[in-house]
């Protein structure tokens, strides 16, 4: 396989059948290839993201993030777009499933693919990736320092999203996830309710907390990143995704 | 951390952003990421006008002491001046 990509905007169809802009990446010739579905943060569909695209791509696997924002701010930067969604209220969670749902759909059918599916997001991204785990038939999940998965949001919370832990016993898929010592959302307290829950369920998953780490260690244009918890974090997501995602 | 929490008000006035002025209609205001400020958390506000879109915005992404610093800046500059000077009811 050489490290050769295709990278572009395309149209899928999302929740509701809504047609939606979706950013792909995938290898030109590493088939049958995994897909992974990237659900960016809420701050957007924005450069970083679209950079974590393409090194899925860069390591043998399609990877398409769907533009959860494009209904509400088609066309529109990053940041107008995450301001506009947030000042109208937020992703409903039935949308969000919806919209991955159509994103697997699409990397399932690409030329090459071998039909499997994984799902990553990070902070918001993170939830929604749990989210997408209890509610669809994927085969892999990463769930990136995802907030409110465990805990209930405070009661000024204006969203309809609530903790999704009553869900855990839904959980289609091994679920690894990659957590910050010093976050607070989510915080250790937290994460260890839902390793405990999980083990008790009998359900696969993988924990890995790091030291020195606090939310968003893996955003490199961020003060928050963390070169060591980041670097193999990454390393733990291919060692996932190659068990995972292989045909 | 992620907060949703945002307060909302409806304002009568004008912002300069990208595209030049445009009337604004409402402000949030928040405690979130920050999309340029070098710091994980900043006091956020948007100054918007739906009506126009996603573009008509005017951002800023202020440290906790500079937006308490500019709360008190802005109620310092309208004591200075007459009471209702600068109101909607202009005097």
């Amino acid at each position: 396989m050489s490290d050769a990509l295709r990278a572009e905007t395309v149209t899928i169809t999302g929740h509701n059948d809504d047609e939606i802009e979706a950013y792909l990446a995938r290898p030109l010739d590493a088939a049958p290839f995994g897909g992974v579905v990237v659900i960016h943060h809420m701050p957007g569909y924005d450069a970083a993201t679209k950079e974590m695209v393409r090194t899925f791509a860069a390591n043998g696997y399609a990877a398409l993030c769907p533009n959860l924002y494009a209904r509400e701010a088609p066309g529109a930067s990053p940041d107008d777009a995450a301001a506009t969604v947030r000042a109208s209220g937020g992703v409903p969670d039935e949308r969000l499933v919806g919209d991955v749902d159509g994103a697997a759909k699409y990397l399932r059918a690409l030329d090459g693919a071998n039909g499997r599916i994984g799902v990553i997001g990070h902070c918001s991204g993170g939830r929604q990736t749990f989210l997408a785990a209890v509610s669809l038939d994927i085969d892999a999940a990463v769930d990136c320092y995802g907030a409110f998965v465990v805990n209930t949001p405070p009661a000024e919370f204006p969203l309809k999203a609530t903790s999704l832990l009553h869900r855990a016993a839904d959980l289609h898929c091994p679920l690894l996830g990659l957590f910050g010592a010093e976050d607070g959302f989510p915080g250790p307290d937290e994460v260890k309710i839902l390793d405990e829950e999980l083990t008790k369920l009998g359900k696969a998953h993988e924990f890995h907390t790091y030291d020195g780490a606090g939310h968003a260690f893996f955003a490199v244009d961020r003060p928050s990143y963390r070169v060591e918890a980041a670097v193999d974090g990454w390393q733990k997501i291919f060692a996932f995704y190659g068990q995972h995602l292989a045909a | 951390m992620c907060t949703h929490h945002t307060e909302k008000i409806a304002i009568d006035g004008s912002g300069k952003g990208a595209q030049g002025w445009f009337g604004v209609q409402h402000a949030a205001v928040y405690v979130d990421h920050a999309v340029h400020a070098q710091f994980t958390h900043t006091l956020n506000i948007d100054f918007a006008n739906p009506d126009l879109g996603p573009a008509a915005r005017v951002a800023v992404e202020l440290t906790e002491e500079s937006a308490l610093a500019l709360a008190d800046a802005i109620h310092k500059a309208l004591d200075a001046a007459p009471a209702g000077l600068a109101s909607v009811n202009q005097k």
